[in-house]
């Protein structure tokens, strides 16, 4: 009940967005109720979810044996509750920031951040492969509008490549992986332990795991992912919910989702190709970061690390040990606090200045004192640095490398740190300890307050995270039942 | 009555076209008059469908001469699949052709143009329900020559071109069909198809029979637009009055693939088509070709319309590729696809004919913008599209997906491959369509259109969401698709 409920309620709101465009006021009270029922609904779920439960709902059926359903379980409860409940603080951002920068075509835009949390909730509770896929696509396409949002050559550019490599991948690899383990299993159900094994070669194991791990174009391993700097043009909402939290999240939960409840962790060790994908998701992981250090403009930058960031949980997946699995699900959380609260920086940074290169912020923490405070706490927690959240994702990811023998990969674990310490700290003390280049002298002058708020509670969030490992770290040992 | 359905399948709207000649003064009459007429060989297909839809086969001697002496119309799962696709698409764009019709055809022309419709719609029906082989031929060009007529009265000038062109082509295909048939005839002394059937493995072996399947084989594929001899359609289509090409884009061709199924499952049987003969080797690089360079070719034309009649190329493309497997899975592919093309094209021609009707074109430059004046017909275009494309939950996923099953189970994993990378380019040539309406702005010299009639807007919409429905509820399409294919695999 709670799932259908869950499901309707973003499509509700969406429709009622539409219905009262012309009313500013009234149509983004109704975002914000619209993001907090939704979370309060996926709320209500969490107690059966941490008991062990798996409520599920079946929609209807295509195929014998194909369905469009859905079954919540710790990993999707976890996802959903990220995204829909930083949906409430990034609809808040979004209304200061929207108006603030004064962009057009305010519904449309709503709209379609209404939809793309809607396909994120279903990738989140579905129960199969079909139906996960279903969503993905839903997402890829209704967040299309999102960045072409400026209507300027730029965006409609960087929106083709966008969609471009993410519809191609999909439909490329992962439909066809898809109608491969459907014709070699008659199944695509996620269940315990996989469903490959006994069914499917290793040779042909192994060319299904690679089309997955590409054909997840969301999750962005190299040499696919040059759609999320692309995703950039888009105004800094969308950056910071959809490609910080929903959609690049939605690829690195499916690629987990993948790993767990269709190859199976067991089988997957069995693979040659899991070392191999490995070894990719390793170098992105550092080229992406060495790409990072280089950019000036904020956004690419803070673009480039998130691709970084993502090869964690894909490397985590491909790490085949239940630790890191586990740690995986862990950054998920960690990182989209990290990076909402960094992208809500930049956007803050925007309204109030204008300004989108990193050289430009010599001394604007006289400025925006809590804005570049939230922006160091938003770094630390994705460095993984205490008193922060993603220490423990971390933690957990480098004791799954020590678990199963990957010296090597705590190396590179290691030194993806200190890289993510060399592009994310200048920045901050750029801000606070040289002198503006202005010589700006006008005292304290942030962004609108609903700018504000949203990212200094993001980045209070992400330093709770650190005393809620522990729960959630229970809640996510569910997803391997004894 | 009931008994007599088969005959009056064909024999209402035969019967009905000449009639029509008696309201030319009042094209409105005319236009009423044709939509009973559709509606009721509607009706008469789905009750045929529904009495042999448990595996049942219905004979119907013409004038009480039994078969193999007399015309026998002869109807089982596969040809009232067939049937109700023709007669389904011709009652739901009576609605729509109203409006349309009246713009783009003279109105004293106008009964004379329904008459035409009727009689083509008669040919196409009786292509698929007799079981008679010259028959087959005389209903070909009945279709073909009331088809003639139909482009001709477009009213752009290169219709009147289009139209010769497609004369010439249809006749070169017809005339292959009747030499092959005329041979048949010489070797066995019958033309009823399942007497040709029993009679055909005694003299298999002899030159005259293979050089009938072959003047048969390539007759057929000028008619259904195989590539290479796809050359007549682009022109046809695209300048044909819009009703014109919603109907023949979803059933013309549509016919044609049915013909050369029953030749070479039926009549051959597979053994002998895909075991003696290589059809399968000559079939799937041609239809391979097919799906691609159509889908490049329909990437860089600027006349939307003329982009979905080189997209038209590369469906039979994917139709032809199931019936290469000479599978089971392979013939439901495309029989299935066979349903959901007809209903995505016949939505997205459909769509098109409403922005014909409002501005008078459907060049790309003309179309800037277009979605702000005219979202719910852009949004149904929309819908024809992804189903086109095969997104999931749209009617085209459900045939990719039997396709692509069809590949891997014949061991073509290039050929899964080939399948998605082929998609992709649906969604080039989809998505430059939908960027120019809904991201350019409308010139600032563009007249101010309003959105279409209801009543172009209603059966469009009826098939998009159709294209929807058999997405999601398989049931109808996907039985049929697969009974019909093990008829076919059965022989007759």
């Amino acid at each position: 009940m709670a799932i259908a409920l869950g499901l309707t309620i973003p499509l509700f709101g969406m429709a009622l967005m539409l219905l009262f465009g012309r009313w500013p006021n009234l149509r983004d009270t109704v975002m914000v109720l619209t993001a907090a029922g939704m979370f309060t609904t996926v709320l209500q779920l969490l107690p059966r979810v941490a008991a062990g439960e798996r409520p599920s709902l079946h929609l209807f059926e295509l195929m014998p044996g194909l369905s469009i359903a859905f079954e919540v379980e710790p990993l999707g409860m976890v996802f959903a509750m990220v995204a829909s409940g930083l949906w409430i603080v990034t609809s808040l951002y979004a209304i200061g920031y929207m108006r603030g920068a004064k962009e057009k075509n305010q519904t449309r835009f709503y709209a379609f951040f209404a939809i793309a949390l809607f396909s994120a909730l279903g990738i989140a509770f579905a129960q199969n492969m079909f139906t996960l896929f279903v969503f993905y696509e839903i997402l890829s396409l209704s967040t299309y509008p999102l960045v072409a949002h400026k209507g300027n050559e730029a965006a409609k550019r960087g929106a083709r490549v966008y969609i471009g490599l993410l519809l191609g991948t999909s439909i490329g690899f992962m439909l066809l992986a898809i109608v491969g383990t459907w014709w070699l299993t008659g199944t695509l159900d996620f269940t315990d332990g996989g469903i490959m094994a006994g069914h499917v070669g290793h040779g042909m194991g192994a060319v299904l795991l690679v089309l997955y791990m590409f054909g997840i174009g969301k999750a962005a391993l190299m040499p696919f992912h040059r759609w999320l700097p692309s995703a950039m043009v888009a105004p800094t909402p969308v950056s910071a919910l959809l490609h910080a939290v929903a959609v690049v999240k939605a690829g690195v939960f499916t690629v987990l989702k993948v790993s767990i409840y269709l190859f199976g962790l067991d089988y997957m060790k069995e693979l040659v190709t899991t070392d191999w994908i490995m070894y990719v998701a390793a170098f992105t992981m550092i080229a992406a970061s060495l790409v990072a250090i280089q950019q000036d403009n904020l956004k690419a930058r803070l673009a480039y690390s998130t691709v970084s960031q993502l090869s964690y949980i894909v490397l985590g997946a491909m790490l085949v040990s239940q630790l890191s699995a586990i740690g995986g699900g862990m950054h998920i959380v960690m990182h989209a606090f990290g990076k909402i609260t960094l992208f809500f920086c930049a956007g803050a940074i925007y309204v109030a200045t204008k300004k989108t290169e990193i050289s430009q912020m010599d001394g604007l923490g006289r400025r925006m004192p809590f804005t570049m405070g939230a922006f160091l706490l938003g770094a630390l927690c994705v460095i993984g640095a205490p008193p922060m959240g993603g220490l423990w994702s971390k933690w957990h990811l480098i004791l799954g490398a020590a678990d199963t023998g990957q010296l090597l990969m705590i190396g590179v674990f290691l030194v993806s740190t200190l890289l993510n310490i060399a592009y994310l700290i200048p920045p901050v003390l750029r801000a606070f300890l040289r002198p503006p280049k202005d010589g700006y002298t006008g005292g304290i002058r942030e962004a609108p307050l609903l700018c504000v708020a949203p990212l200094t509670f993001t980045a209070l969030g992400a330093f709770a995270l650190f005393f809620l490992a522990g729960p959630l770290r229970g809640l996510l040992s569910g997803m391997f039942p004894a | 009555m009931i008994d007599h359905l088969p005959a009056l399948q064909v024999v209402l709207p035969l019967l009905a076209a000449p009639l029509l000649l008696f309201m030319v003064r009042w094209p409105t009459l005319a236009w009423a008059f044709t939509t009973a007429v559709a509606w009721a060989t509607f009706f008469v297909a789905a009750l045929l469908l529904e009495q042999v839809w448990g595996g049942a086969v219905i004979s119907y001697a013409h004038g009480g001469w039994e078969p193999p002496f007399g015309i026998e119309y002869r109807v089982d799962t596969v040809n009232a699949f067939v049937l109700l696709i023709i007669a389904g698409i011709s009652a739901i764009v009576m609605p729509f052709a109203r409006d349309s019709v009246e713009q783009e055809v003279d109105s004293n022309r106008i009964a004379w143009f329904y008459s035409a419709f009727l009689l083509a719609n008669a040919g196409l029906l009786g292509i698929a329900i007799t079981g008679d082989a010259f028959n087959i031929f005389v209903f070909f060009e009945i279709s073909a020559i009331a088809s003639y007529a139909l482009i001709a009265m477009g009213r752009d000038r290169r219709a009147l071109l289009s139209s010769f062109n497609y004369l010439i082509m249809g006749t070169i295909g017809t005339t292959f069909l009747l030499i092959g048939i005329g041979f048949m005839y010489m070797m066995t002394g019958t033309l009823n198809l399942a007497d040709l059937a029993e009679r055909l493995p005694e003299v298999r072996d002899t030159t005259t029979i293979r050089a009938a399947f072959a003047f048969i084989a390539v007759g057929v594929s000028l008619k259904l637009a195989l590539f290479p001899l796809h050359l007549w359609l682009p022109n046809a289509y695209t300048y044909a009055p819009s009703m014109v090409t919603v109907f023949l884009s979803a059933t013309a061709t549509k016919v044609a693939i049915y013909v050369l199924l029953r030749f070479f499952y039926s009549v051959f049987g597979a053994e002998f088509s895909f075991g003696e003969l290589p059809m399968d080797h000559v079939l799937m690089p041609l239809a391979l070709l097919g799906i691609l360079l159509p889908s490049i070719v329909a990437i860089f034309q600027d006349d939307v319309k003329r982009m979905l009649a080189y997209s038209s190329v590369a469906q039979v493309g994917y139709i032809i590729l199931g019936i290469s497997f000479a599978t089971t899975l392979g013939l439901t592919a495309s029989m299935l696809h066979l349903f959901n093309h007809a209903i995505t094209k016949a939505a997205l021609f459909m769509a098109l004919g409403a922005i014909v009707y409002q501005i008078g074109g459907t060049q790309l430059t003309r179309m800037a913008g277009i979605a702000r004046d005219m979202p719910w017909t852009m949004a149904a275009f929309v819908i024809g599209g992804l189903s086109l494309i095969g997104v999931p939950l749209t009617a085209g996923f459900i045939t990719k997906w039997y396709l692509l099953l069809a590949a891997l189970d014949s061991g073509y994993w290039p050929i899964a491959v080939f399948l998605l990378a082929t998609s992709l380019l649906a969604v080039i040539y989809i998505w430059r369509v939908v960027e120019v309406a809904y991201f350019r702005e409308r010139p600032a010299d563009a007249p101010v259109v309003s959105e279409a009639p209801l009543a172009l807007l209603l059966p469009t919409w009826t098939l998009a969401l159709a294209s929807i429905l058999f997405g999601i509820y398989t049931a109808l399409p996907v039985g049929a698709a697969s009974r019909a294919a093990t008829i076919l695999m059965g022989g007759y």
